[in-house]
């Protein structure tokens, strides 16, 4: 296929084949070879990523990265994360509460609690995450203007070069301060780190915690079936994550030399994008794919990724989004969308799917 | 059966910890894997099969044992 500034680029649509690339060592994630497989109108201009804005590099720089991070995000210790998540999830459920019968559930809801975890746990103060998520907002939308931009980056650089040595000078008990602390990485780099957990974080979650809402307010049976058998959760956390995919633009890579893949001659410097919604919906690889069911186990699918860029805050966004699904559904058990489903307006131009707003009602 | 994991090459996904974590832990430094049991009984082979699917980095490797 044709990228949208002509070069060729290719698209993979095959489950093995995807998991190939993202473990084939003539591939790289480097910012400067990325094209965008979509229009937009910010195109990277070959500049390398941050410093310590690890997910567009590759190793070893990568991993070095990487591995300063990821003991924060281990299976055991996002799990004993759950305490403070369930009482973020709590309060904004207690606002929803006050706001209705009658809200919107990304407002009060879906889009406040993964940042307001991310926030905790980083030491960000309240007062500034509104404008942060507004960034980051603003960053992921693909009809993003340069000025627009420009404008959300220096917000951004703007609210982390005051943090930052702020807490350089004062280090909290948190994941930043252990950062500080363990003396690893410079400002500039401990700057990158911070930007890098907030954007994957924030946005991300959110709309993944929005979209599982809607999908199951619209898949009645198999929201029945999960509050039946509250042991179905994990599994139909898994299952919502395939069926959706909301990084639906994929993720893309680009050869560092000529490379035969998939029976396919690929130049040095083409690119080449997973289609991850089309992965996590290959015939060849799941049964009925286009079916939501929540009982599936085969799962395996790509939606965070795959190989050593895969998602670092996945069980981080697990625990969220089991939490958040649980407390909804428990708290809330009339729940109802107020207007018909596809009457929902979606946030399509965003690099990450979901709803814009969710128009929600309940029984008092 | 015997199964090995490789530290160096694991990116501390977790897939391993989250589908077995009987067998598999990840350390407190920087999450990579830590093997809890190399050894496990044959019954667990279909779990295994699954976390060496789910491997970001292929980290893990089962070794059947002969004629098994
Ligand atoms: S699944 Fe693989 S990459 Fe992830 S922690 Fe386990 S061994 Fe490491």
């Amino acid at each position: 296929m044709s990228y949208p500034d002509g070069s060729p680029g290719w698209l993979i649509t095959r489950h093995a084949e995807a998991k190939e690339l993202l473990t084939h060592k003539s591939f790289s994630a480097r910012q400067e070879g990325i094209i965008s497989p979509v229009p937009t109108e910010l195109q990277y201009d070959g500049r390398p990523a941050d410093p310590g804005a690890f997910a567009k590099t590759d190793d070893p720089i990568h991993s070095q990265y990487r591995k300063l991070v990821t003991g924060f995000f281990t299976v055991r210790r996002t799990r004993q994360l759950a305490p403070m998540i369930e009482r973020i999830v709590h309060e904004q459920l207690d606002d929803l509460e006050k706001a209705g019968p009658g809200a919107d559930l990304v407002e009060v809801f879906t889009e406040s609690v993964p940042s307001r975890v991310m926030c905790e746990m980083i030491g960000v103060p309240e007062s500034e995450r509104k404008t942060l998520q507004r960034h980051v907002e603003t960053l992921g939308r693909l009809s993003c203007t340069v000025p627009e931009a420009l404008a959300a980056v220096s917000g951004m650089s703007g609210f982390l070069s005051r943090f930052v040595p702020a807490r350089m000078d004062d280090p909290r008990d948190d994941l930043l301060g252990d950062l500080i602390r363990g003396g690893q990485l410079n400002e500039q780099e401990l700057m990158g780190m911070a930007a890098t957990l907030i954007t994957g974080a924030f946005d991300t979650t959110g709309n993944m915690l929005a979209m599982g809402v809607f999908t199951l307010l619209e898949h009645p049976d198999q929201l029945a079936k999960l509050r039946e058998d509250p042991e179905l959760m994990a599994g139909a956390v898994e299952e919502l994550l395939r069926f959706l995919t909301i990084s639906h633009l994929g993720a893309s890579r680009w050869a560092l030399e000529d490379v035969e893949f998939a029976g396919q001659a690929i130049k040095k410097g083409e690119v080449v994008t997973v289609a991850l919604p089309a992965v996590n919906r290959d015939p060849e690889r799941y049964n009925n794919p286009d079916q939501l069911d929540i009982g599936r186990t085969d799962h395996g699918h790509l939606a965070l990724g795959h190989g050593v860029h895969q998602c670092l805050g996945q069980h981080l966004a697990r625990t969220i989004l089991r939490v958040g699904y649980e407390a909804l559904f428990d708290r809330f058990p009339t729940l109802r969308l107020t207007v018909p489903g596809d009457e929902i307006p979606m946030r399509d131009d965003f690099v990450h799917y979901g709803p814009r707003s969710l128009p929600v009602t309940w029984d008092d | 059966m015997r199964i090995t994991a490789d530290r160096e090459v694991c990116c501390s996904a977790g897939q391993c910890a989250l589908i077995a974590p009987d067998l598999f832990d990840q350390s407190d430094e920087d999450g990579s894997v830590v093997l809890l049991e190399a050894q496990p009984d044959a019954g667990r082979l279909d779990t295994l099969r699954e976390v060496v699917s789910r491997c970001p980095t292929g980290a893990i490797r089962i070794e059947e044992d002969p004629g098994a």
